[in-house]
């Protein structure tokens, strides 16, 4: 017979209850305690093989650094952020099939497109139809945010935007070109959606501001063409007062060692808005002096304190310097850490609610604000300006900011041309 | 289209003089990789796409030997022996596995060899482009002929691609050596029953070719930025050329080297957008006139 205790509940119901508590503070609760620490995984997709391994590289840093910080101040509530990374190759399927594996097989909460811009407009699509948080980090390509037409609202741009380095080189640009008399120009950029659109507008904005400038002709060489030699020649026949590119990474170095041989900054002022970049300023052996760059990432622009020490954690961590990729991809991923402690949540939606209109406190914006603006979800206030090389570091020493104000009045006339707005 | 200002051009001899150079120059340095592919493919038979990648090897080597002498020549040497001695090897242990395979199976084991190729050397040198540096010697402003401007490093490559591809076809027209790797390519058996030992052929004209490619990245690399993968798109042009000038041929290597630098050359300035068309439609051109090559022996 079976001794009851007095309110009903039997010795072996106790005990088998005493069991059950044990083997659940054993195994259940540990296996509870395991889902709540359960990282949050981010899958990147960005180009680690050939010559834009660079872009990946700098990307994947960038990310890491905001990310090592956020776990090791505890994560969300216990929970760690997981970084996978896996390589497209610069190819847009590729890109688009990664962006896809890591929402159904990996699991991945958030996305960060750390692609070319040929790739952004795939995973935007994916986006759109998957409602996942995406960041693009790297695309430059003003439409993909620009045009309503291609709007998500859980995707936001944390780069650059070709249409701000435009006004911002044209009004730069110009200034010197009255001041030196540069009235002949010529182009010379990639032959992909960033070169040209970047070429067209750079000139648009150079005209407006300078009424007596002229593009006497256009030359276009491949993405990752080795030899420029057919390019340069023509610029010389030419005998433009001052060239524009928009070359960047290995393609600007081979540009510019090729350009030195025969003799071409003697000979014209080159605007080269992508060189100020310590992957390309550290790559050139023979910098040539007073080469026209755009802020690209410099750790003594803006001249702060807070941005020469950001730079140098970057360089005592990966023991290299931050580039452009670097502070985007940071930028990026630090607007998602902010949105997940506001929110509390993976919520794609809610944390997308959370970043729209946002700021966040980085040494590379202006004022150490970044602004992810509301309605078009785009970056702004990143610190932007234009100056010359020298060949040491620092490289560029003297750059000059241009107006937020001015580049955000003409970027609003220029999105009214393209009936964006 | 810009046919005006080609026309302007051509009737102004410093344009001639400046695009002609640069059309030398694009097409010598070419050369010197098509002449290896076409030589393998002559005698071996194989479709080597992997010799890009022994550019590519070239350049890096090349660069690595700089940095370690300081010496441009030293570097140049150490490129083309570095690629001769690893063609060598790859020869013995990979391509000669796949003689008289179809060329499907041959393409299978090239492209493999170029992802690993490419692999390695961002292992060893690390994914980020590399800039070799102008050697000092070459750091002079550049000769100006009638208003055509000509770099001195220009005009180096020039006379010594030039000295390349005369001593290359003394080699095979005039030479004991020359003449075993002729009829090589176009009956082993008779050089076998000859007593001849034909793989010992076969694995040097594969060295001589690693050799050539080795020098064009050696030559090449103050003036390119190194990266994994360089190596990918003078493989096609190598090919095209190859197409042109006739499979095997040293001498159309040469003329179909220099015609796709002239092409290049005079075509960016009449069709600024459509110079890398212009290849492939001189390579239609020449395959529907002359379906061997233009130095091709026998039909297509």
């Amino acid at each position: 017979m079976t001794k009851r205790a007095p309110n009903g509940v039997g010795r072996r119901s106790v005990l088998k209850g005493t069991a059950a508590v044990a083997a659940a503070s054993t195994i259940g609760f540990p296996f509870v305690s395991k889902a709540q620490n359960k990282p949050i995984k981010v899958g990147m997709v960005t180009v680690l093989s050939g010559r834009v391994a660079i872009l990946g590289s700098a990307s994947q840093k960038g990310a890491q650094i905001e990310i090592d910080a956020f776990n090791a101040a505890g994560g969300l509530g216990g929970r760690p952020i997981e970084l996978i990374v896996r390589d497209s190759k610069a190819k847009p399927e590729e890109a688009a099939r990664i962006a896809r594996e890591f929402i159904n097989s990996e699991g991945c909460e958030i996305l960060l497109d750390a692609d070319t811009s040929a790739a952004a407009f795939a995973i935007q699509e994916i986006a759109r139809e998957t409602g996942i948080l995406t960041i693009h980090t790297n695309s430059e390509t003003s439409s993909l945010t620009a045009d309503p037409k291609l709007h998500v609202p859980t995707a936001f741009r944390s780069a650059r935007q070709g249409i701000h380095d435009a006004i911002a080189g044209g009004s730069y640009a110009a200034e010197v070109s009255k001041a030196k008399k540069l009235n002949r120009w010529m182009g010379c950029s990639p032959d992909y959606a960033y070169g040209r659109d970047s070429n067209k507008l750079f000139f648009e904005y150079l005209k407006r501001f300078h009424k007596d400038a002229e593009v006497i002709g256009e030359s276009w060489p491949k993405l990752f063409q080795p030899d420029y030699t057919e390019q340069l020649t023509k610029i010389l026949q030419s005998k433009p007062q001052a060239v524009y590119s928009c070359l960047w990474g290995g393609d600007l170095t081979a540009f510019i060692d090729q350009s030195s041989i025969y003799n071409l900054f003697a000979q014209t002022e080159v605007f080269a808005i992508n060189i100020a970049d310590y992957a390309v300023l550290t790559a050139i052996k023979n910098l040539p002096k007073g080469i026209h760059s755009g802020s690209r990432y410099l750790s003594t622009f803006p001249p702060t304190k807070e941005n020469a020490d950001w730079s140098a954690g970057y360089r005592k961590k990966f023991n290299e310097y931050p580039l452009n990729w670097s502070w985007e991809n940071s930028a990026g991923t630090k607007f998602v850490l902010d949105a997940l402690k506001k929110t509390n949540s993976t919520d794609s939606k809610k944390l997308a609610e959370a970043i729209s209109g946002a700021s966040i406190s980085v040494p590379y914006g202006v004022d150490g604000k970044l602004t992810m603006r509301a309605g078009d979800n785009t970056l702004i206030n990143y610190s932007t300006g234009w100056g010359q090389t020298i060949q040491k570091d620092p490289f560029v020493p003297d750059v000059k900011s241009v107006d937020w104000k001015m580049i955000l009045d003409l970027e609003t006339e220029w999105k009214k041309t393209m009936k964006y707005i | 289209m810009d046919l005006s200002a080609l026309a302007s051009c051509l009737i102004t001899p410093s344009c001639v003089i400046t695009q002609t150079t640069s059309g030398l120059i694009i097409g010598l340095l070419l050369f010197l990789v098509a002449a290896g592919v076409s030589l393998i493919f002559g005698v071996l038979k194989v479709v080597n796409f992997a010799h890009g990648a022994f550019y590519m090897l070239g350049a890096y080597f090349a660069y690595t030997a700089y940095q370690l002498s300081g010496n441009y020549l030293i570097a140049v040497l150490a490129g083309g022996i570095g690629v001769a001695l690893f063609g060598l090897v790859f020869e013995r242990l990979l391509i000669s596995r796949v003689y008289g395979s179809p060329v499907l199976m041959q393409l299978l084991v090239c492209y493999g060899a170029i992802l690993i190729l490419d692999d390695l050397v961002k292992i060893i040198w690390g994914a980020d482009f590399l800039s070799f540096g102008m050697p000092s010697a070459f750091q002079q402003l550049p000769f100006v002929f009638a208003g055509g401007v000509v770099p001195v490093f220009y005009l180096f490559l020039i006379v010594v691609a030039l000295a390349i591809a005369g001593l290359l076809g003394l080699l095979i027209s005039k030479t004991r050596y020359g003449k075993i790797v002729r009829a090589a390519a176009v009956n082993p058996s008779m050089v076998s029953a000859l007593g001849i030992n034909t793989g010992v052929v076969y694995a040097s004209v594969f060295v001589l070719g690693g050799f050539l490619a080795g020098l064009a990245g050696g030559l090449a690399a103050p003036v390119r930025s190194l990266t994994a993968g360089m190596g990918t798109s003078i493989i096609i042009e190598s090919f095209i050329v190859t197409v042109i000038g006739g499979m095997g041929s040293v001498a159309g290597a040469l003329v179909g080297s220099i015609l796709i630098g002239l092409v290049r050359s005079f075509g960016t300035i009449g069709f600024p957008l459509f110079t890398e068309g212009l290849m492939f439609v001189l390579m239609a051109v020449v395959l529907v006139l002359k379906p061997s090559g233009l130095f091709g022996k026998g039909g297509a």
